[in-house]
């Protein structure tokens, strides 16, 4: 089934639209409105359930992120009164464009996260999961309040001390043992890696705003240039102008496209391998609890008393690291094929988009070129 | 001479275009006097059959001049300019036609001292043939007292000079000196006068002691590029062109130490006083513009003014983010190698590589643009600004020179009126001869306005000749510096192009 997503407003309201055959839901298609909050309950209920312990529960998406538009928007505001009518429209244009551009990227998140569910054999069963696609009204989810909010940071902090305590923890398994250490490292690189994709991107962006500047500029210079004599100019002057909107708007999608398939790909890597993370934690908790259990039953047959409940404990646990080991083993040999199949897509894709690019500046510059020495 | 007036015409026609067509007469005229000019490269140009409405304009100031000798003295060429505009000439097809009077005149003179316009359009071609470049900066000296020398270089085979193609050693304080002279001679008779490039104490500073950090030499190069232009700009003037201290300075090995540009000195605060004694006089004088053409042209240059200076604003941004763009990339590139590292799955490692390198080679690549943008675009931009604050200054002379005339003429009047008053009044032994002395005053006044006057035209005149000849430069430098620009921008993308389609496979390659 496939979450088709679309949507508007302050607050960010999706809508999710399902097409499905399986004979779980009530229809075979159908949309409900949801918000983002609804979203991270999702994921937090999956996250907290013991019987996914050994999936990787994919990353809830990021909360939409519309400041930094919105600052710019209110900046621009402000400053309408220094630039001219002309810069000013076509600021305002690219800050829409903008917005839309978050808006699209949230849109995808979000879906993505819907679509990784749902292609999941077991997590697509959730019941949780169901009744997010299929409710008719509000979810009216309650929102973490001050207090859960709290024991979920508190949980977290031990969570961290917890690893540190863990990792001192012999692991059994090679596979294990390799995927942590591959895992760690990479996730440290990928997060560098992000970063400075990061401010790549943005300085592009930077660059495509001093175009319109510029081309502002050189708009009102060319007005300035007026008689016959100055004809050439003019013309000169026209064409620079248009030369740099276009130019301007060419870099601009560089730029954003450059932003989604490469700093995006990074970034959701970067929190697919933290939940991967939270797997092999998981699953090291478990070892740890198995083998405190072999040592409380050990100390149990010593002192002679609660041994079959030490047993049972310890039976419990080694259970549930074996299938922790089994289902993760399967999850992150599954994880690294979809990580190499994204990466490629989108590497493909990023490539192919820059010389798409590239190739329109240049016939713009080109034709340009001519058309000045000609005159 | 019938013949020799018949031929230039015949080879003209051969000639590629020219956007000045008024290149035909000097070409022509030059042309008449034989085997002293080689600079029969020159003439690589036709009659440009349309012409612009430009050419109007010079055409009649041209024979304005046709029929004097003008040499480089002043009051001499004051006489001659003064005389009004010769034969009323049908603008435009009659280049040739013209030349008869004219060559009556004109193959009498030297090379140097023919008409102001002539050299005017022969060094306004296209094909200049003089060059001169500025290079290998050394630093000479030590510590504080060290300098750089550059080596200027000038290729040419204007008749001028002694050589075609020689060098000598200069140093910034040198360029600076021959620009006060040129700014000290032509300045108040209304000549635009390419300013120098300016004083960084800072820049120097550094240099100076000897930090060999990429500021330093950024700085080093920036200076030689300004001082490469600054020369140019000079040199395509005709008249500085053959003024001899331009001549000493490009040729003579040894040039006296131009000692009051140093900063700090006597003279460099003598300087900065003046400066502002003018500013405030430029406020008080109130002068009435009878010619709506230069009142016009002010303004023209006040708003040119203001635009240029958001432009280059607006420019200097760009290079500064670009040079952000490139850093970063850089930066990017070396995290993706080590991501790459620490992958390990084959192909997308290797994959991965391959999108640091392509990163890293496109960080140079931006560095390449954004210098290409700023020594292109920006400098450029700043130049002309500079370059608009000299003509500004022009005006400002116009308006000295024309304050000097009323001033002379008030003081006629005032004296006027002491000799009335002084006809009236009955001292007679003392009558006589204060009465010759003040005829002797009034006279001398009288030869003073009117010489304030012949100035005041003669400077409006020189102006306009001036700012149409500025402007002409302007679009030219101006279409040449942006096609420029526009190739490099194109050559930036067209490697990006390659870099890019060389990854496409790698990518595909990961499975």
């Amino acid at each position: 089934d496939i979450p088709d997503a679309l949507c508007e407003r302050d607050k960010v309201k999706f809508t999710v639209h399902t097409k499905t055959t399986l004979s779980s839901f009530q229809k075979p298609d159908f949309s409900v409105p949801r918000q983002h909050e609804d979203f991270i309950w999702l994921h937090d209920t999956l996250v907290e359930t013991e019987d996914y312990a050994g999936l990787i529960i994919p990353p809830a998406p990021p909360k939409p992120d519309f400041e930094s538009p919105r600052e710019k928007m209110h900046k621009l505001g402000e400053g309408e009164a220094t630039m001219t009518k002309e810069e000013y429209t076509k600021m305002k244009q690219e800050l829409e464009a903008e917005y839309l551009a978050v808006f699209k990227k949230t849109v995808q998140v979000h879906e993505v996260f819907l679509q990784r569910l749902s292609s999941h054999p077991v997590l697509s069963k959730d019941r949780n999961f169901q009744i997010f696609l299929e409710y008719d009204q509000d979810l009216s989810v309650r929102r973490k309040n001050a207090k859960e909010m709290f024991g979920g940071f508190f949980k977290n902090m031990v969570k961290s001390a917890d690893e540190v305590l863990i990792a001192g923890v012999k692991e059994v398994d090679d596979f294990f043992e390799q995927e942590k250490t591959f895992l760690l490292d990479y996730f440290s690189k990928i997060k560098e890696a992000t970063a400075k994709a990061e401010k790549m991107t943005r300085s592009h962006k930077n660059i495509a705003d001093d175009y319109i500047r510029l081309s502002a500029t050189l708009n009102s210079l060319s007005a300035e240039e007026s008689t016959n004599y100055y004809f050439i100019k003019f013309c000169l002057k026209l064409f620079q102008n248009f030369l740099c909107v276009c130019l301007k708007k060419v870099e601009g999608r560089v730029a954003s496209d450059e932003e989604l398939k490469l700093t995006e790909l990074l970034r959701y890597y970067m929190r697919d391998i933290q939940a991967a993370k939270d797997l092999l934690y998981r699953r090291a908790r478990a070892l740890a609890d198995y083998e405190n259990s072999n040592k409380a039953l050990d100390k149990a047959r010593l002192k002679g008393k609660d041994v079959s409940q030490a047993e049972e404990h310890q039976k419990r646990c080694l259970q549930k690291f074996d299938t922790l080991s089994e289902s993760g083993k399967k999850e992150l040999t599954n994880f690294k094929a979809r990580r190499v199949v994204a990466f490629r897509k989108n590497l493909v894709e990023m490539a192919e988009l820059e010389v798409k690019h590239a190739k329109n500046n240049m016939t713009l510059l080109q034709g340009c070129i001519e058309l000045l020495s000609g005159n | 001479m019938a013949d020799s007036i018949r031929d230039p015409p015949a080879e003209n026609t051969d000639f590629q275009e020219l956007e000045d067509g008024e290149d035909l007469l000097s070409a022509a005229a030059r042309e008449s006097q034989p085997a002293s000019l080689p600079a029969v490269d020159i003439s690589t140009k036709s009659n440009g059959p349309k012409q612009e409405s430009l050419f109007d304009e010079d055409t009649e100031d041209l024979f304005a001049e046709a029929t004097e000798e003008v040499s480089l003295d002043s009051p001499e060429r004051d006489v001659l300019l003064s005389e009004g505009p010769s034969p009323a000439i049908t603008p435009i097809t009659p280049p040739i036609s013209v030349i008869s009077p004219r060559i009556g005149h004109a193959h009498d003179d030297m090379f140097t001292h023919s008409s102001f316009d002539e050299i005017e359009e022969e060094e306004g071609g296209d094909s200049f043939d003089i060059h001169i470049s500025v290079s290998d900066p050394e630093k000479v000296g030590d510590g504080m007292n060290a300098y750089m020398a550059y080596k200027v270089t000038t290729k040419t085979s204007v008749a001028l000079f002694k050589q075609r193609d020689f060098s000598v050693k200069r140093r910034f304080s040198d360029f600076l000196g021959l620009h006060s002279k040129l700014a000290s001679k032509y300045l108040h008779i209304g000549y635009i006068v390419p300013p120098a490039p300016e004083k960084s104490i800072v820049g120097m500073t550094k240099v100076k002691v000897g930090k060999e950090d990429q500021s330093s030499n950024e700085f080093v190069e920036k200076r030689r590029s300004a001082l490469e232009r600054y020369l140019m700009r000079t040199v395509k003037h005709p008249i500085l062109l053959k003024d001899p201290d331009v001549l000493q300075f490009l040729e003579s090995s040894e040039l006296p130490r131009a000692v009051n540009t140093q900063a700090l000195s006597s003279a460099g605060i003598l300087r900065m006083v003046n400066k502002a004694a003018e500013a405030v006089n430029k406020m008080t004088i109130k002068m009435n513009e009878s010619d709506a053409w230069f009142e016009e042209k002010q303004q023209h240059f006040e708003n040119l003014d203001a635009q240029l200076r958001k432009l280059h604003a607006s420019v200097e941004c760009l290079v500064c983010h670009r040079k952000e763009l490139s850093v970063n990339t850089a930066q990017f590139a070396k995290s993706a190698a080590m991501l790459g590292n620490s992958e390990d799955h084959t192909a997308l490692s290797r994959a991965l590589s391959q999108l640091a390198e392509v990163e890293e080679k496109i960080d140079q690549l931006h560095q390449d643009q954004a210098n290409a943008d700023f020594y292109l675009f920006s400098e450029l931009l700043g130049d002309y600004v500079r370059l608009i604050t000299a003509v500004k200054g022009v005006f400002d002379q116009r308006m000295k020179t024309w304050q000097k005339w009323q001033d002379s003429q008030m003081l006629l009047q005032k004296k006027r009126e002491a000799e009335a008053k002084l006809q009236f009044t009955n001292k007679p032994d003392k009558l006589q001869q204060t009465k010759d002395e003040i005829k002797e005053e009034i006279e001398e006044l009288e030869g003073k306005v009117q010489q304030g006057e012949r100035d005041f035209e003669q400077i409006s005149k020189t102006i306009r000749k001036e700012v149409s000849r500025f402007e002409k430069d302007r679009v030219k430098d101006f279409k040449m510096s942006i096609v420029k620009y526009l190739e490099s921008l194109v050559q930036t993308q067209q490697q990006l192009i390659k870099y890019w389609e060389a990854f496409l496979p790698e990518a595909k390659a990961i499975s």
